[in-house]
């Protein structure tokens, strides 16, 4: 029996299509994977070996009767921790949800149960989507596969890492500033931020309402775009999702031409601050575009410059009144103030919120407490919002004259563990070239481009909004050339990780 | 409670120093069949914690969505107030730490309300008074809390607390009057006037029972004073738990002689809540309330912006109930009502209730009669308004249809409605199990006028000489011979007929 997991979503679809292997044997081949190393990668909080074996038992009987299934039908995936599931532990990384169970599927989830994706289980993240690095998960780091001192960026580094270290082929994340495609960067897989408002936040613990989207972590765009379909759509339980059809991710990523495509490199994402191996691996994809045929073109987006202040002030609002809900009166943790008989409420709910928080939990939440209190609401909040709209007109103006807007995802490839754990400045202008896209609502991929040092390197595009299709489109391209180039494609160079006996 | 009797200064007195600036707030609940932003049901009064959801529980992940018909009442509600309709607004989220509030923050509207700058007359002893509306926003209801071991009910004291989330997510509108500044004397009726007014209007729209007794309409009364001459507003206190039209009098009334006595002793008032307490009238401290409290507003980012189209609210403007100032001219003119008859009528809160006991058969002066006379004498007793008595007036009808067809009388009539009130079932009923039919049988009743006769051999002689008016006292023998129970009518003929 070949390893599956060293095959894309695609290839493992076409497949069980063929009968040459059944979801069963695929799926109980990722469970032996992560049963081998994910103790040293821990891109898992919770593995469902039954739940995941008893969906690709179901999917392998209903292809038997020969009932038309979904065409990604019995390959499995991956969840971020944030979204509910039914069953199974949604803890968002947190002591506070630490054992909640949620009674109701996110409509993401339902969506891949109903097209007949087992559910490997739970990544790890960092607390509540909080972080560049999933060292703010309460229950402890995960690790980057390429080289496990150091992080698989953040804050969904499960589930990026769980891809790269083929404990999945698909995995779904979320990304408020970035926390799909710096990952994804870091980790050398593709991570896809659609459109705001393309996939549901239904069931997705909210972090930034106005910034929060779920997307399609994976190997390859192909997968991406695959994965993409499925959990893509309107749904009537989400206000602000669209209702307009899922753009033609699929169909473009199999086109992948940028022959004629125009292509904006963005001035103010890639000088400064940017490391030099970052850059040059950036500069030849660039070049291999334009061999190809596209137009490169340099853009200027001046207010990009103000995102990560504006980023941070609007963020932090939602979260401080997103997580006021976790007061332990119905749900989650709650713990007993210390030296006081018979607690009130409130001092109930104090005490349980000082000790089922983190700290980088408990800043933004008084960072954005702040922000929005009388007397600093218009100089914080409401400023913040108008910077939201002067880069809204940048990217307006950028996709006048180009199709897509290019840039590398992450300034620095993946840091040892703990560097920058003490200084959240420094992590938080990671997220500097990610956080315009969520800001303006519009979508973006970083996908890998090479190595420096050893460790992969990320560029994103970004797109107008529900023009998602254009990522893929160039995505696909992209990747191809750097495969052709590298003589493999990417994720075959991964590093094989000492599979522990 | 307090500890001390608080000292009053008496009400005319009060206002011989100082004018009384009012601002009134009202809650109404929305009869729609679901929740504000979830599917769940709005049904009053079933088992705690069976009619919720993640979404009005607040569960994480939860997402809400607009309850379109909720829209389409506010927009209604705000037409009928002569309210702008906002072309375009949001909702709004308070912060607040609650634990009956699932999420710890209100989704409300701020400075975006759905209906804003509008007005209603009310009319107190033949005066108009023009009420400037604020703003008439929409929100979610929170859930109840139940303090269990406490002597009082309230938070302070209880051993613990029960929470109930099926009046979670319940929409609400909350109408925010501007200040309201009428001669003081006026203050507490135009105040009740004025919540009853809303009242009628939220029945004729159809969007809300506004039952102040179950809580579907409640009303918070803020109530400031300032010396008479002054432009310099008093600070204000805002009395919640007011749970009728006369309790929102008597609160405004307590609150005027409370302040001027704090006044008058060179006091301050303290801004705060006060709780209202049906049983005597009185208001007792409840949480400092500061202009600074900062509930830390901020436009709901899980929302889309509500734009109603113009042309809906323009169709909406088509579904309005007949304005209540053209309506009461019509009923006073279809029913042949004097200008006093309408006046006690409409401020006993009676004018709904009258024209829906004439639709039911009766004439419109003895409907009037009834609800303004023993019913309002009951509700009064019993510390309530009209609507809330246990009598339907379809059975108001019933009773006086008996005594059209002289089957009772109207001193009958009294115990029949005493027996509907104690819940003896319909009139009918009640005739029948009290025993109460007139009796217009000429054999009983021959035999009662043969023991009057007897009994008054005087009275009798002068009838006999043609002093008709004599019958009175003859009369009265036999109706209490009989219990009450006699024909009146019948029984002074037979005496006529006996002594010709």
């Amino acid at each position: 029996m070949s390893d599956l997991t060293r095959s894309t979503a695609a290839d493992i679809a076409a497949a069980l299509a063929d009968g040459s292997t059944t979801s069963v044997e695929v799926t109980q081949q990722h469970l032996d994977r992560i049963g081998a190393v994910d103790d040293r990668i821990h891109a898992y909080l919770h593995v469902d070996a039954e739940g995941a074996l008893a969906t690709a038992a179901d999917v392998d009987r209903r292809r038997e009767a020969g009932e038309s299934l979904h065409g990604l039908a019995g390959v499995p995936i991956a969840v971020k921790d944030v979204l509910t599931t039914t069953g199974l532990p949604t803890t968002c990384g947190s002591k506070m949800l630490e054992g909640w169970i949620p009674p109701y599927d996110s409509t993401v989830v339902a969506k891949l149960k109903a097209a007949g994706l087992p559910i490997l289980g739970k990544t790890n993240m960092d607390e509540f989507a909080m972080g560049s690095s999933t060292e703010h998960s309460a229950y402890g780091p995960t690790r980057n596969p390429w080289d496990t001192d150091r992080i698989p960026g953040g804050s969904g580094g499960g589930s990026a890492a769980a891809v790269a270290a083929f404990e999945a082929p698909l995995a779904v994340g979320t990304d408020t500033g970035g926390s799909i495609r710096q990952p994804g960067a870091v980790t050398g897989t593709v991570g896809v931020k659609p459109t705001y408002g393309g996939v549901s936040r239904y069931g997705l613990v909210a972090m930034a309402s106005s910034l929060d989207q779920a997307g399609p972590v994976t190997r390859t765009v192909l997968d991406a775009a695959l994965l993409h379909e499925v959990i893509g759509g309107h749904d009537p339980r989400d206000s602000t999702s669209l209702n307009v059809p899922v753009p033609p991710v699929v169909a473009a990523a199999r086109r992948a031409d940028v022959a004629g495509l125009r292509i904006g490199v963005v001035t103010e994402l890639g000088g400064e601050g940017f490391q030099p191996g970052v850059r040059q691996r950036f500069e030849e994809s660039i070049e291999l575009l334009a061999k190809a045929g596209a137009e490169i073109v340099e853009v200027s987006c001046p207010s990009f410059a103000h995102g990560l202040a504006a980023y941070y002030l609007v963020m932090p609002s939602e979260v401080s009144s997103n997580l006021a809900k976790f007061d332990a009166m119905r749900y989650g943790l709650r713990v007993a103030p210390e030296g006081i008989d018979g607690p009130s409420a409130e001092q109930v709910m104090a005490a349980s919120r000082d000790a089922g928080f983190g700290d980088e939990v408990k800043r933004r939440i008084i960072l954005g407490t702040y922000a929005l209190s009388s007397g600093y609401y218009d100089a914080y909040y409401g400023s913040a919002q108008k910077v939201r709209t002067l880069i809204a007109r940048d990217f307006e103006a950028a996709f006048e004259k180009v199709d897509v807007l290019a840039s590398p995802t992450s300034p620095t490839v993946a840091w040892p563990l703990g560097e920058k754990l003490d200084d959240p400045l420094a992590m938080y202008a990671q997220d500097i070239a990610t956080i315009p896209a969520n800001l303006a609502g519009v979508p973006g991929i970083s996908l890998p481009i090479g190595l420096s040092d050893g460790l992969p390197v990320g560029m994103q595009f970004l797109a107008p909004a529900m023009a998602d299709d254009r990522l893929y489109n160039a995505g696909a391209a992209l990747e191809r050339f750097i495969a052709e180039r590298d003589g493999r494609p990417f994720a075959a160079q991964a590093p094989e990780l000492e599979v522990a006996r | 409670m307090s500890i001390t009797a608080t000292k009053l200064v008496p009400f005319d007195e009060a206002l011989s120093r100082y004018q009384p600036v009012m601002g009134l707030e009202i809650h109404v609940e929305l009869n729609t069949a679901t929740k504000m932003f979830c599917g769940c049901p709005t049904e009053f009064g079933a088992e705690p914690n069976t009619q919720v959801c993640p979404v009005c529980l607040g569960l994480p992940g939860a997402l809400p969505v607009v309850n379109a018909k909720a829209v389409e009442s506010a927009i209604r509600m705000g037409l009928a107030l002569n309210c702008q309709i906002a072309p375009w607004c949001r909702f709004a989220r308070k912060n607040y730490f609650y634990p009956d509030m699932p999420k710890n923050f209100q989704t409300s509207q701020y400075d975006e309300p759905i209906a804003f700058d509008g007005f209603i007359d009310v009319d107190v002893d033949g005066e108009t008074y023009r009420i400037d509306i604020e703003r008439a926003h929409m929100e979610e209801d929170t859930g109840k809390s139940l303090h269990v071991g406490g002597s009082t009910g309230r938070i302070h004291g209880a051993e613990h607390s029960l929470l109930d989330y099926n009046r979670a997510g319940i929409p609400l509108i909350e109408i925010v009057t501007r200040t309201i500044e009428v001669p003081g004397d006026k203050a507490p009726a135009v105040a009740r006037a004025f919540v009853n007014q809303i009242r009628d209007l939220m029945v004729a729209l159809g969007v809300s029972d506004a039952r102040m007794d179950q809580g579907s309409m409640r009303a918070d009364v803020n109530l400031s004073l300032k010396p008479l001459g002054s432009d310099q507003l008093g600070t204000r206190t805002e009395t919640k738990n007011v749970n009728s039209f006369r309790s929102v009098e008597r609160a405004v009334r307590y609150e005027i002689g409370r302040h001027a006595a704090i006044l008058d002793g060179g006091g301050s008032i303290l801004q705060e809540t006060r709780h209202f307490h049906e049983s005597d009238g009185t208001t007792s401290a409840g949480r400092p309330k500061s202009d600074a409290d900062d509930y830390r507003y901020f436009p709901e980012p899980d929302l889309a912006p509500v734009a109603p189209d113009p042309a809906w609210v323009e169709e909406l403007r088509g579904t309005l109930p007949e304005p209540p100032a053209e309506r009461r001219k019509r009923l006073q003119s279809e029913w042949g009502f004097s200008d006093l008859d309408m006046r006690d009528t409409v401020g006993a809160g009676a004018l709904d209730l009258v024209v829906e006991t004439i639709a039911a058969g009766a004439a419109p002066q003895a409907a009037k009669k009834w609800w303004l006379g023993e019913l309002a004498r009951t509700a009064n007793e019993q510390g309530k308004d009209l609507p809330a008595l246990p009598i339907t007036p379809t059975q108001v009808a019933q009773i006086q249809g008996l005594i059209d067809a002289k089957r009772i009388n109207d001193k009958l009539a009294r115990q029949v409605f005493e027996g509907v009130l104690a819940g003896e079932g319909e009139p009918e009923e009640v005739v029948a199990s009290r025993g109460l039919e007139v009796v217009s049988d000429d054999g009983a009743l021959g035999d009662a006028v043969d023991r009057a006769i007897a009994n008054d051999p005087d009275a009798a002689q002068k009838i006999r000489d043609g002093k008709q008016a004599a019958a009175g006292a003859l009369i009265g023998f036999v109706m209490k011979e009989m219990r009450g129970q006699a024909d009146a009518g019948r029984v002074r003929e037979l005496i006529l007929e006996k002594l010709s």
